[in-house]
């Protein structure tokens, strides 16, 4: 995070020599030449409406009605422009600046929008919901990451998280629909996390197995379990197993009447609401406080926090167990607030994207929180895109939040350094 | 605070670290514990610090007797230690490092690092550290973080303080600097135990001298016992300290090096610009402390590493950009500097690792079968040439020690012929028996008339072997000067000075005292 660098004379010494790396400025120029044939050449012949705000809110926003041709030539000969600018900078010998990849990016997602809702059978597009329900959707991978950084800055990769979720959303199911609480079926799913939890952290730091190993049999095991539960005992009375009630939508007053924003942070579900609490505690506890501290100190350099009298494992196994409430909760989005009930296997993998957005977001918590956005935001947009009737095939669509994924993790948006001692056991002596 | 060690034993299994070892340090003392690799001293400083439980035998602190179930607890009773490989977290601030496991919170756990930093500039001015709170460690260099490691202690008012191998990491400079610190601190009333195999700088700090062998003590010296009284108790028998080596007779120059850049990932130049020659039946060796680029030098002639720009030549062959096997068929026999992960397959036999580098071809193979049975008579004759100690040739090498393990690996690549021999930190934790061995044959093999490049922060073994010196620093010579030349000027050199400035500057200095 630190960006001292007094440590290398030779850097602007010899900058001629510098070891160049090419991998963005490519990917810039061959983004900006799709841009160039797709959004500019391929522009549809009408103009786009980017609806912004619900003809029934309080502040109703005109509608954004872009031109279709100009903005796609406009938004391509910028991105050209911007891709020359970081060949420039690499040939300098300096590295692509973070805010030309940051507008790049914004840039090209505008222009794609423009392209592919113009060419849809109606240009016409509710922004507002798009960006709500990537937030939506986002709230899982949000939990599941930040589940993720609890866990592997103590230094025990968590690729549990699929279970994580899973059994989480299994329990808060079961819980809610027998107590007929919903409020029960969250605290069911913060246990549940727990006990995969608690199996990955024995497991994995008592008996030093390896990590990647025990937290991929947790996920095969809850798959299993929740499975054959769900077709021998849920299926079958599901009035009893399987029908939650649902977490009540709490807006707060005048606060969600704010025009896009609104209802993206006060028109939230309780799951919702801790979702952004979550990101924020976690932030703060993590750079500021003694807990924070020696949870770094152990996932980085273990010998050296063991040294000082801090206790590796306790501390490793006490965030592994926090981490399994996190994830848990986030596995109530699944049934108590996306849909009302409980499906075989109905994370779908979200888990290892959350995964995923941790990497993206380089194992801090507001870094996880933006990249699981971005995942939620590609999931939505293929969603709403296949609604429209677009000319892209409705299986890549689908294929776009994977893709994005791929990409991030590949680190071609900057270099990722994990905690330095995550994956390794701590074996005394 | 007096500090006794009485009868401590500590056993892994079968093994005997620490036999029976009984140590008094007074208050205001510097301790100094001289030993060889693997005698028992670490072990027993880690049964001090409570990393390791003792098997028999009690630790007191002023008469008391004390257990420490953890470093925690012996930091309460004013022990502190300095670990041989620092225990800081390198992506940490110096104020984080100096609070882990120390933190002062203010409400809800939330750190107060402002108080931190108040105790660190007030120990860095009272000893003269010159240490930033906010500075990140990994960036600093390895002297400041040793002292960062030193203020650890200190904040958490340690009495007695234990520095386990302290100067192998330092310049000769920074060495001084940290024995005048020692004076410092000792003249402050806190006692040191200084942990170390050097015997010229236990000689120079030490009040009392323990020597500790094969986790015995085998006997207590005063600091004004001459060197090889010292080195003979450390290792059991007389040894000759100095190598009879018969004067450099360099023939024809069939090494060249020129120009030659390493960049890392990041485009700092590791090696920048080295030009130098090593003639046939010479031995030019590379001093400097570690991390000046010594590694990749070694490694870039080897076809190890990317982005290398410049020319190496071997008989006015280009080795530059050809594949490591390609060198390796050129004739070049490489010890690395890392022979457990570097220079031997731990869990292969003895016998398979003497043959690594000529497993496919005769008389080691036929067609695609290898020959066990050559391979063992092959393994046979080399544990005996070299007088390996091992229980059977189909031993795994991870199991020998460390110098019968650089044994097997210099075996292996004197087993053929060469054109040109590098090794990389030749004896670096090896026996002072087995050193004398190594030397030895180091010094037949450019008798033979091989150029011999070796690499070595240890000033002792580079003024042992070499007949030119060659100095690096920060990637860069500091100068090529002959095998005489004084340790001051060396030291000067791997400090960044070049050669001219470092003779004037020493001959200046010697001027001053007279």
């Amino acid at each position: 995070m630190s960006t001292v660098t007094t440590a290398a004379p030779d850097r602007s010494a010899a900058p001629a020599g510098a070891v160049r790396s090419w991998k963005t400025p490519i990917l810039l120029a061959v983004l900006a030449l799709v841009a160039l044939l797709v959004f500019g050449a391929g522009a549809p012949r009408n103009n786009v409406t980017f609806r912004l705000s619900d003809p029934n809110d309080a502040i109703v926003l005109p509608d954004l009605v872009l031109p279709a041709v100009a903005t796609g030539w406009l938004t391509a000969v910028v991105l050209a422009a911007l891709a020359v600018l970081a060949v420039l900078a690499v040939r300098r010998g300096a590295a692509v600046p973070v805010w030309l990849v940051a507008v790049f990016a914004v840039l090209f997602l505008i222009g794609f929008l423009t392209w592919v809702v113009g060419s849809a059978n109606n240009p016409n597009v509710a922004l507002y919901g798009l960006l709500a329900g990537s937030v939506t959707l986002a709230v899982p991978l949000i939990f599941g990451s930040l589940s993720g950084v609890l866990s592997e800055r103590s230094g025990v990769v968590n690729i549990a998280i699929e279970g994580q979720l899973l059994f989480g959303a299994f329990a808060a199911a079961v819980a809610a629909s027998v107590s007929g609480s919903a409020i029960v079926g969250l605290f069911a799913a913060a246990l549940a996390g727990v006990i995969v939890s608690f199996l990955l952290a024995v497991f994995s730091i008592r008996y030093i197995v390896n990590q990647v190993i025990v937290g991929v049999v947790l996920n095969v095991l809850v798959s299993g379990l929740t499975g054959f539960l769900f077709s021998s005992v849920l299926s079958k009375d599901a009035e009893m197993w399987n029908s939650p009630p649902r977490l009540p939508v709490l807006s707060i007053p005048v606060l969600s009447e704010i025009p896009i924003l609104g209802p993206i942070l006060f028109e939230q579900t309780i799951v919702g609401y801790l979702m952004y609490i979550a990101v924020a505690v976690v932030y703060v506890a993590l750079f500021r406080s003694r807990w924070g501290l020696r949870t770094r100190a152990v996932g980085e350099h273990p010998k050296a926090a063991d040294t000082l009298g801090v206790n590796v494992n306790r501390m490793r196994f006490m965030n592994v167990l926090l981490a399994g409430v996190v994830a848990g909760v986030g596995g109530s989005f699944f049934t108590l607030v996306s849909v009302s009930g409980f499906g075989r296997d109905m994370t779908a993998g979200q888990g290892y994207i959350a995964l995923a957005a941790l990497i993206f977001g380089r194992w801090n918590p507001i870094g996880a929180f933006f990249a699981a956005l971005l995942f939620g935001f590609a999931t939505n947009l293929s969603n709403v895109l296949s609604l429209l009737g677009t000319p892209v095939p409705d299986q890549f669509l689908r294929m776009l939040p994977y893709v994005v994924t791929v990409f991030a993790v590949a680190g071609l948006v900057g270099r990722s350094r994990a905690p330095g001692a995550s994956g390794i056991p701590y074996v005394k002596g | 605070m007096k500090l006794e060690l009485k009868g401590i034993t500590k056993r892994f299994g079968s093994l005997v670290a620490n036999d029976h070892i009984d140590l008094v340090v007074e208050p205001g003392q510097v301790h100094s514990l001289l030993g060889e690799n693997g005698a028992g001293k670490s072990t027993l400083m880690n049964v001090l610090y409570g990393l390791y439980q003792p098997t028999e035998g009690t630790i007191l602190v002023n008469d008391k007797p004390v257990t420490f179930s953890g470093p925690g607890e012996a930091m309460a009773s004013g022990i502190g230690m300095v670990h041989q490989h620092f225990m800081l977290v390198p992506v940490f601030t110096v104020a984080e490092n100096v609070a882990l496991g120390n933190e002062s919170v203010g409400a809800g756990g939330i750190l107060n690092l402002a108080e931190t930093r108040t105790r660190i500039r007030q120990i860095s001015d009272q000893y003269g550290f010159d240490v930033d709170p906010d500075a990140i460690v990994e960036d600093l260099p390895v002297g400041v973080q040793q002292r960062v490691e030193i203020i650890k202690a200190l904040v958490r008012d340690a009495e007695v303080l234990i520095l386990d191998e302290p100067t192998a990491v330092l310049t000769p400079k920074e060495t001084d600097e940290l024995l005048g610190i020692m004076g410092q601190l000792k003249a402050d009333g806190k006692s040191i135990v200084f942990i170390s195999h050097k015997l010229r700088e236990v000689k120079a700090v030490s009040d009392v001298i323990t020597v500790i062998r094969r986790g015995k003590v085998v006997g207590t010296a005063e600091p004004g016992a001459s060197t090889t009284e010292l080195a003979s108790l450390m290792v059991g028998r007389s040894v000759s300290l100095t190598l009879q080596k018969a004067p450099a007779a360099p023939g024809e120059v069939t090494f060249k090096v020129r120009d030659l850049t390493v960049r890392a990932a990041n485009g700092q130049h590791v090696v920048d610009g080295l030009s130098f020659d090593i003639a046939q039946g010479e031995i030019l060796a590379i001093a400097g402390v570690q991390g000046n680029g010594q590694t990749e030098l070694t490694e870039a002639i080897m076809g190890l590493q990317e982005h290398v720009s410049g020319s190496i030549t071997l008989d006015g062959e280009e080795l530059l950009g050809r594949s490591v096997r390609d060198v390796i068929k050129e004739g070049v026999g490489f010890v690395p500097e890392d022979r457990s992960v570097e220079g031997l397959v731990g869990t292969f036999s003895v016998a398979e690792n003497l043959i690594l580098n000529r497993y496919d071809e005769a008389p080691f193979a036929r067609g695609l079968s290898m020959r066990p049975a050559v391979i063992e008579k092959n393994a046979q004759e080399k544990i005996a040439e070299y007088d390996v100690r091992t229980q059977s040739a189909a031993a795994a090498a991870g199991t020998l020690s460390g110098g019968n393990q650089q044994k097997v690996v210099m075996a292996r690549e004197f087993s053929r012929p060469l054109k040109l021999f590098i090794a990389s930190q030749p004896t670096r934790g090896v026996d002072v028996g087995s050193i004398e061995f190594l030397h030895k044959r180091i010094v037949a093999e450019r008798d033979g008339g091989t150029p011999v490049m070796i690499v070595s922060t240890e000033l002792d073994e580079v003024l042992e072997l070499a007949d030119r010196i060659a100095v690096l620093y920060r990637g860069r010579l500091m100068g090529i000067v002959p095998a005489d030349t004084s340790r001051d000027v060396l030291g000067l050199m791997m400090a960044g000075m070049h050669a001219d400035e470092a003779l004037a500057q020493a001959t200046e200095l010697q001027g001053g005292d007279q």
